[in-house]
């Protein structure tokens, strides 16, 4: 029997990292605090999160300023986008293959 | 966080995906009654205006003095722009509540991008619009507004519910064929700013208000 956990990518088992990934998804780029707003997470927890999937080779981090503020934005990376759709297409295989 | 996934993770895994773009990209929480709100200030502000087009005219009948005919210009621009602040205004508060319902927050990444690219077609309009009365060109205001309206929708659709657009469209026809019909420039405004908003809110919250939300 196959294993139905195949293809489900572990990095996405989070639910902050799997809201990053869908809101990097449909949107070019977007700052850290436009993130902590729409996930309603603490700076520390998104911090962490953020620093996973970039290690992870999933997200770009651009370090800027807005006048003397730093304003760091994200953007989702090639592979990142690869490995979000094959997660999606194993939670859909999972869905289909237990009906 | 470290349990086994099963179907109804994944099912739930899924539906947090889907509401996390759509909730991510666009501005959800634009009220249908805004749009029958605004419609309401238009209609009257058209009213208005007409009947002091009647007063001024069975006062000064054939209007060549010019003076009369700048008062009245003078108070046709107030009535213009105390419609626009009350309709805004009303439409704000629709909106502003049914995010409150919604629990999501009102002034946003996607709302400050929705209002961003709403207003670069409008105010170029608006500039554009004074810069015609500037030089006492005011055949084209009514449907310039219209166009130039029809133009922002348009551009704002790609940030909210994309059902705006079709009122875009609508805009945007409306004022083309009023530059046929210079001297009934009032009657198109009222259709397209009061009648259409009007018709599109209330179609708007019939679509996705009428029953109560599930997010």
């Amino acid at each position: 029997m196959k294993n139905p956990i195949n293809g489900l990518n572990k990095v996405f088992e989070s639910r902050i990292r799997l809201g990053v990934m869908s809101i990097l998804m449909v949107n070019e780029e977007i700052n850290f605090n436009d993130l902590k707003q729409m996930l309603e997470v603490t700076d520390g927890n998104l911090a962490t999160h953020l620093v996973n999937l970039e290690e992870n080779g999933y997200i770009k981090v651009h370090k800027g300023f807005v006048g003397r503020k730093t304003n760091t934005t994200y953007q989702i990376t090639r592979q990142g986008e690869k490995a979000f759709t094959d997660h999606i297409s194993a939670l859909e295989n999972m869905i289909k293959g237990i009906k | 966080m470290e349990e086994k996934t099963s179907t109804p993770d994944s099912l739930q895994d899924l539906h947090d995906i889907r509401k996390m773009m759509n909730r991510s990209s666009r501005f959800i929480s634009l009220s249908g009654l805004s749009g029958i709100a605004a419609g309401v200030c238009a209609l009257a502000g058209a009213a208005i205006a007409v009947s002091r087009f009647n007063y001024y005219k069975k006062n000064n009948p054939g209007m060549i003095r010019t003076e009369t005919v700048d008062q009245l210009t003078y108070e046709l621009l107030i009535i213009a722009v105390v419609v626009l602040i009350a309709a805004f205004v009303s439409s704000f508060l629709f909106t502003w509540r049914r995010a409150k319902n919604q629990q999501l927050p009102l002034w946003d990444y996607t709302s400050k991008r929705l209002l961003w690219n709403l207003c670069i077609p409008l105010v170029a309009g608006g500039l554009f619009i004074t810069g015609m009365l500037y030089y006492g060109e005011w055949r084209f205001v009514a449907p310039a507004c219209l166009v130039f309206y029809g133009l922002a929708l348009i551009n704002a659709s790609k940030y909210t519910l994309t059902d705006i657009r079709y009122l875009g469209y609508c805009e945007i026809v409306l004022g083309l064929i009023n530059m046929f019909f210079i001297g009934y420039g009032l009657i198109f405004w009222a259709i397209g700013f009061g009648c259409l908003h009007i018709l599109y809110g209330a179609i708007m919250w019939w679509k996705y208000e009428r029953k109560p939300e599930v997010l």
